[in-house]
Parts: structure tokens; C-alpha cells; sequence
């Protein structure tokens, strides 16, 4: 299997010309394989949150909390929703084509690709603004709940830190999000200058015919990528022990005991009612 | 890179005698088998070393591809009836002139001697960066090298372009569209499939690679005229460079059906296409609305021609076209002596 296409140019030089789609079927396979792991892992799992008891008590203790406690607000669900629909709007223009599936996808695609960068740049600037900018990101610090997590997967009671507002998966899973989702952006955008658009005056110069390569061949790849990233994503969104997640992106808010269950009201601190 | 040598590659010719054997062989090979029909277009192809087939499947000696046969209000014809002997059938000449004007305008003689009305509506594009090997979008590369600021584009297109800026090089293919004529196509799977002339054909927004809809395996086994448009008003007139030999620059096909007599009579049916406009021919079903009920004069041919521009969107060097088409859809409404020409 080839991963890179490569042509000649009319001066008889090689040049890339964009990903091999092969990936494409690669990248749906690693996805199915890592879903039916996943699956199979989580029917023996022993994975331990907090017992219920132990719950109860925090529950007790914090009874001075909201018993919705807001999770997204809803600008960020707006963002997140809107985000989802230009996602899929690009992915299945992009690939259905190459699966075989024809249809005139260019302008579908290129309008949702506006989209989704519109609500990237909302979605930072929100973030930056009025959310808690930090709290998405991994680093040094999250060794410790690293550690403890996959401790508490194989079954042990472990006193250590649990997640603050976001588990430390979904702060990876967005870290992963961001790689890809501001590459497929950036390349992208470059590439609106060789189609017709009523925003750009086409120019298939901009760049020299090796950067163009690159530039095709990264936003194959961002693109590849994302299509196991969005199928990670929406299995565990349907995952039913997860579905406290989805549902707080659909409502807004998650129960006081979901809060205490699966969070450390020290690193996520609530305002008390 | 196009090198023509003027000798053929090393392939495999399979000259099969029935269409059960053709796709046999085409089944065997997928996409690295080649379809001939005349072999007008595809053989240049191959001394161009551009298209390297592992098979070529030479169509020439099924019986029941050729040939024009009576259907109870229509005709039949197989894909591989010369476009001669399209022109020379009676019943062509006599109620589907327009097919006879735009397959006579096709090439010259000796050409049409050769080349069948199959390989004239499935020929692949005359695109010259395409026909050179270079990687265009066409050859699946990421760039038209026809829609540069310095390309040189007078051939190209004006509408529907998406990426790709070929045109369709088919002369008879607007006749077809405007006869309503029917495809009818033998898939891979050897199920039989037909579809409406302005169907087959389509533009790069749905796949940049393909000029119809047929995929490897299926082949165009015959063209069925219904007698709907049979003894309308015809118009079909190709605009090139030079009277022979040439591939329309843009190109008109009308059927008509009008009440009335001379300057009173109202067009009560019509249909519209043209070539050379788009990489597939385009059938006019904005301008067919427009003018059905109106009156046939300079005014509504008019209105016709303005409309079927809108949109249009030259490159640096086919501007021409724009007027061009505007006043070939005027003459298809209109006629030759009636429609003032406008620039």
C-alpha cells in the first residue's frame, strides 16, 4: 500500500499530489478494531468510580450545591453542536466520493469547511474569554490522575485525584481534536484559492507545486484522521456509561451526584446555591 | 508527459463476438481494460502513451451492437453504427433530422466511416493539458493547468465548471438530449440499464474523472430515439474554427413544437442543449420554461439567450463564448435569418 500519491509536473518533476485513500480505508478499520476492543474490554471491566455510600456521603457534605450543576453553557453547546454538523458535513463530502458514492460535493464542502472554521475561532475566542482556558488541556500535572485512572481500570480502590471538569480522556481526545482539526483548517483554507468561491479570486500559483503537495497531503491526512477521531466520539457518546457526558452537551447541566460521582469538587470547584 | 511515438504499446487485443464475452474480458481486467468502439479517440491515447491499458477490447465485432432497428414509435440504434450510416438511414433523415445535422457535422467522411455514435457520445475530453499526461484534476492530480492565470483556455469552459474546466468534445450528444433520446447500458453485473440522454453525460462537481456515467465493466449497448420529438422543428448549428474536422467551440440543438403559422405561432413544446459550454452537454430546462406559451419572435429569443448565459463565468481567453452561445440559443428559438445577431 502506498501512502503517498506522487505525479510529474509539466517540467517532468515528481510532485506529491495528495494522500493515498487507501488510508482512508486503513483509518475505518483501526476505528472499528478500536471500538470492538474497547466494547469487548468494557463488558469485563472493573473500571471503580466512587461507591455509593462513599457518594452519599460527599452528597451529605455538599448539600449547600446546585442539584444541576452546569456543565456547558449554552454557547459552548451551540458551538459544539454546529461544530458536529459542519464535521459531518465535511467528512461525508469528502469521502463519500472516494467511497463511490458520487454527487457535486466541492461547494457542500467548502461552505461547511467556513463553518467549522467560524466556529473554531468562536469557539476560542469563547474559551479564552469566559471559560476556564486551562481546564480542556493536559499536562505534567494530570500524571497523578493518569496514574490513578488506569489503576481504578483494573479494579483498584485508589484515594487519588479524580478528573476536574473534563475527564482526562476527553482532555486527550481534544488535544488530538485540535492537531488534526486546526491542520484540516489551515490547509484547507489555502486550498479555497484553487476552487471557485465568491470570497477568494482563484490563484493556483499561491503556492509552489511542492507546497501545494504538502499541503493536500497534510489536509488527506488531518482528514483521515478525523473520520477514526469522530468515530472514537460518537461511540463513546453512546456508550451508556457515558451518557451523563452527552447528555449534560444536549441540557447544559449534570446532577449534583454525577458532579460528585465522577469529579474532584477541588479541581472543578461549584458555587454553592 | 506526452510523447507520441506513433507506435502502439504492448497490450492485450481482445476482439470478443458477442457483449457476454466483451464484459467477460472487461471483468477480468477492471480498470485496466480499454473499450474501442471506432477507435478514433482511444488510439491516440495509446500512441500518446498516456492511457496504457492492459487490455483493449476492440467492440467491432459484436453483431448486435450495430445497426438502426424499428421500434414501434422510435428507433434503435446500436452504439456501434457508424456515424455514416446514422446519417444515411431514412427514417434518421426523414424524422430525427437534427441527429443527422449534428452527427454529419461531426469529423470528416472518412472519419465518420469509421466512428460510431457510441464512441462520438462517449469520447473523453479534448482538453490539451489533459490529452498532454499532465496531473490535472481530470488525471487525478490537484490542479486544472486550463484555469491558470496564463493557461490557455479558448477552448474551455464557460459554465458548470468545478475544478476542471474541459468541455464535452460530442457533437451528437446535444441532439440526443434534445430528442429525449434513451441510453441503454449493459452494467458490469450484465443487468440492463437505461437512462435519459441528459443523464449520462456528467460534469466534474460529480466525478472529475468521468465524462458519463458508465463505470468500468458497463458498456453503452444501443441508443433509443422515442418518437416524442420525432418531425419537430429542428435547429442544431456548430460554431468551430475551420468548416471540417473540427470540435465545436459551442454548439446548438433545438426541437420545436409551435401552433400556429409564421409570425403568429407560439411555441407550445421545446427542447434546448448545447455543447462546448460545459464538460457535459447541457440541457437548457430554464430557457425551455421560459419560452414554452411565448410567442416565437426576436423578443423571446431574446429573453432565451440572455437567460441561458446567466451565470456564465469565461476564463481569460473564451469570453467569445458568452455572446457566442446567447446567439446560438437566439437562432435556435428564432432561426438563421430572423435573430439579429448581438455581440
Amino acid at each position: 500500500m502506498d501512502f503517498l500519491t506522487w505525479a510529474r509536473s509539466p517540467w517532468d518533476q515528481p510532485i506529491l499530489t495528495h494522500l493515498s485513500w487507501d488510508l482512508l480505508w486503513a483509518s475505518l478499520f483501526a476505528g472499528v478494531v478500536f471500538l470492538a476492543a474497547h466494547a469487548s474490554y468494557m463488558v469485563l471491566s472493573a473500571h471503580r468510580k466512587r461507591h455509593a455510600d462513599e457518594t452519599d456521603a460527599m452528597e451529605a457534605a455538599h448539600a449547600h450545591l446546585p442539584a444541576r450543576v452546569v456543565r456547558h453553557s449554552l454557547a459552548a453547546r451551540l458551538f459544539h453542536w454546529v461544530m458536529a454538523a459542519a464535521m459531518f458535513t465535511l467528512l461525508f463530502t469528502a469521502f463519500l466520493p472516494i467511497a463511490g458514492v458520487q454527487f457535486a460535493w466541492v461547494t457542500w464542502h467548502w461552505a461547511a469547511g467556513l463553518v467549522l472554521t467560524a466556529s473554531i475561532l468562536f469557539h476560542i475566542l469563547h474559551a479564552t474569554v469566559w471559560l476556564d482556558f486551562w481546564s480542556i488541556w493536559v499536562g505534567p500535572s494530570d500524571l497523578p490522575e493518569l496514574k490513578a485512572e488506569l489503576l481504578r481500570e483494573f479494579g483498584h480502590d485508589v484515594p487519588g485525584p479524580r478528573s476536574g471538569k473534563y475527564p482526562l480522556g476527553n482532555r486527550l481526545y481534544h488535544l488530538a481534536i485540535v492537531a488534526a482539526g486546526l491542520s484540516v483548517m489551515a490547509t484547507g483554507l489555502f486550498m479555497m484559492v484553487r476552487v471557485r468561491t465568491p470570497f477568494l479570486t482563484r490563484n493556483p500559483y499561491l503556492l509552489s507545486d511542492g507546497a501545494w503537495g504538502v499541503t493536500y497531503v497534510l489536509h488527506g491526512m488531518a482528514g483521515v484522521a478525523l473520520v477514526g477521531l469522530v468515530m472514537a466520539h460518537v461511540y463513546f457518546a453512546v456508550r451508556p456509561e457515558k451518557w451523563w457526558i452527552t447528555k449534560s452537551m444536549i441540557l447544559g447541566w449534570i446532577t449534583r451526584r454525577q458532579y460528585l460521582e465522577h469529579h474532584d469538587p477541588e479541581r472543578w470547584p461549584v458555587r454553592p446555591e | 508527459m506526452a510523447v507520441i511515438r506513433d507506435v502502439m504499446p504492448a497490450f492485450e487485443l481482445f476482439q470478443p463476438a458477442s457483449i457476454e464475452d466483451a464484459q467477460a474480458v472487461l471483468d477480468r481486467y477492471g480498470a485496466g481494460a480499454l473499450v474501442l468502439a471506432g477507435g478514433l479517440d482511444s488510439l491516440d491515447w495509446l500512441k500518446d502513451r498516456i492511457k496504457r491499458p492492459q487490455a483493449l477490447v476492440d467492440l467491432s465485432g459484436i453483431p448486435e451492437l450495430k445497426g438502426i432497428a424499428a421500434l414501434e414509435d422510435g428507433l434503435e440504434i446500436g452504439a456501434m453504427t457508424t456515424l455514416t450510416d446514422v446519417v444515411r438511414h431514412p427514417v434518421v433523415r426523414e424524422r430525427y433530422a437534427i441527429l443527422l445535422d449534428a452527427a454529419e457535422s461531426a469529423a470528416s467522411p472518412q472519419i465518420r466511416n469509421q466512428g460510431t455514435i457510441g464512441g462520438n457520445v462517449s469520447q473523453d475530453t479534448r482538453c490539451w493539458y489533459y490529452r498532454a499526461g499532465w496531473a490535472c484534476y481530470r488525471a487525478g492530480g490537484n490542479i486544472c493547468y486550463a484555469d491558470t492565470p496564463d493557461a490557455i483556455n479558448r477552448e474551455h469552459a464557460i459554465l458548470e465548471a468545478d475544478r476542471c474546466v474541459a468541455v464535452t468534445p460530442s457533437d451528437t450528444a446535444p441532439a440526443l438530449i434534445v430528442l429525449d433520446a434513451q441510453m441503454v447500458i449493459r452494467t458490469a453485473a450484465g443487468d440492463e440499464r437505461i437512462v435519459a440522454a441528459e443523464d449520462y453525460f456528467i460534469g466534474p462537481g460529480t466525478d472529475i474523472t468521468r465524462m458519463t456515467i458508465l463505470q468500468p465493466g458497463d458498456l453503452l449497448t444501443s441508443i433509443r430515439l422515442p418518437g416524442t420529438w420525432g418531425g419537430a422543428r429542428f435547429y442544431f448549428e456548430k460554431v468551430r474554427d475551420r468548416q471540417v474536422w473540427d470540435f465545436a467551440l459551442v454548439s446548438v440543438a433545438s426541437a420545436m413544437v409551435t401552433t400556429g403559422a409564421g409570425g403568429g405561432s407560439a411555441i407550445e413544446r421545446v427542447r434546448l442543449a448545447v455543447g462546448g459550454a460545459a464538460a457535459r452537454p447541457l440541457r437548457l430546462a430554464a430557457v425551455e420554461d421560459l419560452v414554452r406559451g411565448r410567442p416565437r419572435n426576436e423578443a423571446t429569443a431574446d429573453l432565451a439567450g440572455a437567460l441561458a448565459v446567466e451565470g456564465a463565468q469565461p476564463l481569460r481567453f473564451n469570453a467569445y463564448k458568452v455572446p457566442l452561445m446567447r446567439n446560438l440559443v437566439k437562432r435556435a428559438i428564432r432561426g438563421v435569418e430572423a435573430a439579429t445577431w448581438t455581440s
